[in-house]
């Protein structure tokens, strides 16, 4: 492997330990993808501030300790704690200090307290062709397919690592070769499902299963399809599966057309049913019952998604606890009215975290209904709950009501 | 064939894990255990062990939890995977980094291994040892 001589002036120590620390994973990263060599990078997004135990918070401080900080414009991800709204954690005193003090020390090293898994949500964000290392598996399905910025998936530690360094291993998604489709996913679907919101988490979650880690070029959608919907649709593939990047032609900014996407080579092809889509919703929760609470908002909901909420509450009043996860930068992005029109429908604003990764919700008598195929696939192991998959309507619906209400598919 | 991916010396009982099995969510750190309840091997400790997977799987987060089973003790001894995982190797060389350890982690042929307790040594040398 090629390494420049700042890559070795880092990795021999001139730049202090931690650089020297963090050199050396990078290095270690580049040698087990066999990288010939290390790229630099625009922005890093990291995964780490949330607390696992104190092996998180023992790498960030030896980092600090050794005198590193971040080179790079650096996010960082949801925390276990909501900062603007601290009455809202049910969690244990001690485990809330520990949590607080790995979030401090992520700022210490430089990185912006955005508190977010949507990074691509913030006012800047990378544009297509630059190369980043970003943490959190939606983040960088999003970045690789709807920004067609270039990122490999970068777990706890290696994210932090390149945003020190400012480089990452010249390897798979950041080539040209790497984000070729390896499969391609024909929608054989009922026309009535493009006007279906639940098209795009359940078909994320058939793809995470049935693609693995591949990269898919999706034939079939429409023209129309927002970045929301393309956000519904990565978070859930790179749930049910490693999905870190997808092609949608037509739509997406590298498959203008299939060939594009494919780099015209023959890979396999499969196609997808209404069938396929009805038994994903059946496997994913139940379709009935008590409602215990909903939580939207996974990953974070993005100004449209408050507004278009805001308008669905219509002035009535949810029967049921209401958690909508979302940023504290989105939340200060929608006019005053929103905000209040959600606290009238009884909403409560969850900021800098979510529900599934904290305990904010309490116990819960009933299923708890979410828009979120990503929810719905971590909450049971998570939180023990019963899930229900609807779209924001049934969703709202259902919560006034008190009991799960959803359309079927006929 | 055995490649190298984090240096180290280890002995241990061959655990396998024929489904790939994410540590975040799937194993309790404070234990050693594996709580995913849809995975073949739940209830097994991976404590000490040498523990065999495909792959890796699931979360980023995993390099994490693998970091915290080994400061606490309760991790697995080795790994031993079909083929390189960069989560796994991020996981155990922070923590040998971090805690003085020296957890290996190689890719080799299980079926190489077919005994129940293995050495691994910092060498690549991946020995079967008689019971």
């Amino acid at each position: 492997m090629q390494l420049s001589s700042t890559d070795r002036a880092m990795l021999e120590g001139d730049h202090g330990d931690g650089v020297a620390f963090a050199m050396e994973l990078v290095v270690k990263l580049a040698e087990v993808s066999n990288a010939p060599a290390l790229i630099d990078i625009t922005s890093a997004h990291i995964d780490g501030c949330l607390y696992h135990g104190e092996a998180g918070t023992d790498f960030v401080e030896r980092l600090v300790i050794g005198g590193a900080s971040v080179s790079v414009p650096t996010t960082l991800n949801v925390s276990s704690l909501d900062l603007l709204h601290p009455e809202l954690y049910r969690g244990s005193p001690d485990v809330a200090a520990a949590a607080r003090r790995l979030m401090d020390l992520h700022v210490a090293l430089g990185c912006e307290a955005t508190w977010t898994c949507a990074p691509y949500q913030l006012a800047v964000r990378p544009s297509l062709g630059q190369q980043i290392a970003w943490g959190e598996s939606n983040a960088i399905v999003f970045a690789n397919s709807v920004l067609g910025a270039r990122t490999n998936r970068y777990g706890d530690f290696a994210d932090l690592a390149c945003a020190i360094t400012g480089r990452a291993p010249f390897a798979g998604l950041h080539t040209d070769a790497g984000r070729a489709a390896t499969v391609v996913v024909n929608l054989d679907l009922d026309s009535r499902w493009h006007e279906r919101e639940l098209l795009y988490p359940l078909l994320g979650h058939w793809i995470g299963m049935r693609c693995g880690n591949g990269i898919p070029a999706i034939v079939g959608l429409d023209g129309g399809t927002s970045e929301d919907e393309l956000k519904a649709l990565g978070a859930a593939a790179a749930s049910s599966g490693a999905t870190a990047m997808f092609h949608a032609v037509g739509i997406t900014p590298e498959a203008s057309t299939l060939e594009q996407a494919t780099r015209s080579r023959g890979i396999p092809q499969l196609v997808v049913s209404d069938a396929d889509l009805i038994a994903i919703r059946e496997n994913i929760g139940t379709s009935a019952g008590r409602l215990g609470a909903v939580s939207v908002g996974t990953p974070h909901m993005s100004a449209a998604e408050l507004t278009r909420l805001a308008a669905l509450a219509g002035g009535n009043q949810s029967s049921v606890p209401f958690y909508v996860n979302t940023s504290r930068s989105v939340c200060a992005s929608v006019p005053p009215d929103t905000m209040e029109a959600l606290t009238a429908f009884g909403a409560t604003v969850v900021t800098d975290t979510c529900t599934y990764i904290t305990p904010i919700m309490g116990e819960i008598e009933g299923t708890v209904m979410t828009n979120s195929a990503k929810w719905a696939y971590y909450a049971p192991g998570n939180l023990g709950v019963e899930v229900a998959l609807g779209s924001l309507r049934e969703c709202v619906a259902s919560a006034i009501a008190g009991t799960v209400d959803l359309d079927p598919f006929s | 064939m055995t490649t190298v991916l984090v240096d180290g010396d280890a002995s241990g009982q061959l655990l396998v894990l024929e489904e790939p099995l994410s540590f975040w969510g799937g194993v309790d750190a404070g234990s050693g255990r594996i709580i995913d309840r849809s995975h073949h091997a739940v209830g097994e400790s991976v404590t000490g062990k040498i523990l065999f997977m495909p792959h890796g799987r699931g979360s980023s987060s995993s390099a994490s939890v693998i970091a915290e089973t080994i400061r606490n003790g309760v991790g697995p001894a080795g790994f031993i995977l079909a083929e390189p995982d960069d989560i796994v190797v991020t996981g155990v060389f922070v923590a040998n980094h971090l805690y003085g350890t020296s957890v290996p982690v190689m890719i080799t042929n299980l079926p190489e291994i077919p005994g129940r307790s293995v050495h691994l040594s910092a060498r690549g040398a991946c020995n079967v040892e008689a019971e």
